[in-house]
């Protein structure tokens, strides 16, 4: 009874000094945490924070504009640079693992078009680290947002547009000179694979994000799946051991961002002996990764709330 | 909410006195599980109780500070009323939400000011990080406008909006951050440690400013803080907790009488001298010519230093308030000796 009355009494109080309009978008948040229908608002909700930060985040660049369009640049330039090395073994070698300049420069393009994008997108989010050690993630905890929106556009940076572009220069460049029967089909795989394997990137980047709850300096680690990863894929599976490419394609599905889609316009033998339509798989395995890096980040940040630090 | 005050009719149950309702703790526990390695691999797992069942209420509108010493619990407490932390046991209410199952629900209607942590944007100035405010909590363009006004006014922030926050000083950032956690209308405010590293002139306006939202707006304010005159200046109630328990709830000078707290006088003297001999002090420490008199805080230390001038070569003197630590040690001995 006490309780009833309390209640009628605080909801009259605040309508008094007028939250009325407030509690009513509050209410709208609180629902986006109950799963359902209302997870598409949480989606938006989390999409919205991670615009409003980013932007702050690209403003604060801008106030240093001459190093904003060095780091460009040196972004642009430093990720060039392993492809004029891909360059200079060409001026040894006709083919490298059986695939000419052309067919590198593809596998190349499509895999530093897509970690590019994803790097540009959430690539900050190693530092989550760091926010556990100092208490700093606390303060995004008290905002009315989702963590993970908040974490990935953290120091977001303009900069990493360096990578996406100068990959697509280099896919640009290999579409045109690749020796290929191009169908509709095979044209529309390009930007789907693109796309794709950004998906498959960022559910790594969140995956070692999620890690960092519990190991607070492991942003190394994922570095060497994610910055590593890419390098990999630059070259073919034929160059590769047959237990890294396993390891690549079953475990870390790093296969899916360009070997398979590539292999297929290539007209080229798959590894493992994988059946012809895995080709088209990328967006799945891309939604698949995804949902279990959400649920990783999901069991992370109740770990991270139970134990605190 | 209808639904939550329903099914929790049991926490009001065993609540005590003290207003109750607004912020609801009813026996709430958080417990941790340390990991120390004691090996090469081989780790030991050892239970830490940071909040061992702890059980308040705090009314609409009471400005009440939580203090103890480091480790207590007070952080963890505050983590758990703002939704940081889940508790690991016990039932607790803010505004009759659950802040840990509805955090940005919760997040609409509170304000939190860490104090060594800023909101802010670094290299923005001070007005984009308001903006960002205005636009993530989603705050009406009036309001937002009325608010930010109050505050830019009250604590005196008009020239410092266009001021990247890395060249504020620690107080004027202080300020920025206060007025940062209430563009949004808090129906309570949570500020840890609010007036740390401040000058003087800062720690008054920060206070000045704290009561007038209080007693103004009728804000909600808890406070942890180091500094006793921090709630002797704003709170009308204190809380103590240690070693996860509250051992104290109630006015701050109930507290002074349940720990007898002292005053400490350090005098500079001309030369080396035997210990001052007053009625109403004891020395408790000499080091060649500078000496240290505690005595009862309540008591006005300017008698006693008109004595010691008119009695005594003094070249110099500085008086040191009593410590919360102080103040909870003697709690504990007064306590033992009863």
């Amino acid at each position: 009874m006490a309780e009833l009355s309390e209640q009628a009494e605080f909801s009259g109080q605040a309508g008094l000094s007028g939250q009325a309009g407030l509690s009513g978008q509050a209410g709208l948040s609180g629902q986006a945490g109950l799963a359902g229908p209302a997870a598409g608002s949480r989606l938006l909700d989390g999409l919205r924070a991670y615009r409003l930060i980013a932007g702050m985040w690209i403003r604060s660049t801008m106030a240093y504009r001459a190093s904003f369009v060095m780091t460009t640049f040196g972004n642009f330039v430093s990720s060039g640079l392993d492809f004029v090395a891909i360059l200079l073994m060409f001026s040894r070698v006709d083919a490298l693992g059986g695939y000419p300049l052309p067919e590198i420069a593809l596998l190349y393009g499509l895999s530093n078009a897509a970690f590019g994008l994803a790097d540009l997108a959430i690539g900050s989010m190693d530092r989550l680290g760091r926010r556990v050690r100092d208490g700093t993630l606390d303060i995004l905890l008290v905002r009315p947002a989702p963590v993970l929106a908040q974490v990935a556009a953290d120091r977001f940076a303009l900069r990493r547009l360096g990578r996406v572009i100068q990959g697509s220069l280099v896919l640009g460049w290999a579409l045109t000179r690749l020796d290929v029967d191009w169908t509709p089909l095979k044209l529309l795989l390009m930007p789907v694979t693109v796309v794709s394997g950004c998906g498959i990137f960022c559910a790594v980047f969140v995956a070692g994000a999620a890690f960092q709850f519990w190991a607070q300096d492991a942003s190394e680690v994922q570095n060497a799946f994610t910055y590593g990863g890419t390098t990999l894929l630059q070259y073919p599976p034929t160059v590769f051991g047959k237990e890294l490419v396993r390891g690549v394609t079953f475990i870390l599905p790093l296969a899916f961002v360009n070997w398979l889609p590539a292999l297929y316009v290539l007209g080229r033998p798959y590894p493992l002996d994988l059946p012809r339509w895995t080709a088209f798989t990328p967006p799945l395995v891309a939604v698949v990764c995804c949902a279990l890096a959400g649920a990783a980040w999901r069991v992370g940040l109740r770990s991270y709330r139970s134990t605190g630090n | 909410m209808a639904v939550d005050g329903a099914g929790g009719t049991d926490g009001v149950g065993g609540m005590d006195g003290a207003g109750g309702g607004f912020i609801e703790v009813d026996r709430v526990e958080k417990v941790f599980e340390v990991r120390r390695k004691t090996g090469f691999l081989r780790r030991e797992r050892r239970q830490v109780r940071a909040v061992d069942g702890i059980s308040f209420g705090v009314a609409r509108g009471e400005m009440v500070g939580y203090i103890g010493p480091n480790g207590a619990g007070k952080s963890t407490t505050i983590k758990m009323l703002t939704g940081i932390l889940t508790p690991s046991g016990g039932r607790l209410r803010v505004a009759g939400i659950d802040p840990s199952r509805e955090r940005t629900r919760l997040a609409q209607r509170i304000g939190v000011v860490f104090g060594q942590r800023t909101t802010l944007w670094w290299d923005l100035p001070l007005i984009d990080s308001y903006r960002l405010m205005h636009r993530m909590y989603r705050i009406p363009d009036a309001r937002y406008r009325a608010n930010l006004d109050r505050c830019v006014e009250l604590l005196e922030l008009g020239a410092l909006l266009d001021v990247p926050v890395r060249q504020l000083s620690l107080g004027q950032r202080m300020r920025g951050d206060i007025a940062a956690a209430l563009l949004h209308d808090p129906e309570v405010l949570y500020l840890d440690e609010p007036t740390i590293g401040l000058d003087v002139v800062s720690k008054a306006k920060v206070r000045g400013f704290l009561r007038d939202l209080n007693a103004e707006r009728g804000t909600t304010v808890l406070l942890t803080t180091h500094d006793l005159q921090d709630i002797e200046q704003l709170c009308s109630r204190v809380m103590v907790i240690d070693h996860g328990r509250l051992v104290y709830d109630g006015p701050l000078a109930g507290l002074h009488e349940a720990g007898e707290s002292e005053r400490t006088l350090v005098v500079d003297l001309e030369r080396e001298l035997p210990p001052i001999e007053l009625p109403s002090a004891r020395v408790v420490r000499v080091e060649g010519p500078r000496q240290w008199l505690a005595f009862p805080a309540g008591e006005s230390a300017a008698a006693l230093v008109a004595r010691i001038a008119a009695e005594y070569p003094l070249v110099d003197l500085s008086v040191r308030e009593p410590d919360i630590e102080a103040v909870i040690g003697r709690m504990y001995a007064e306590k033992a000796v009863s």
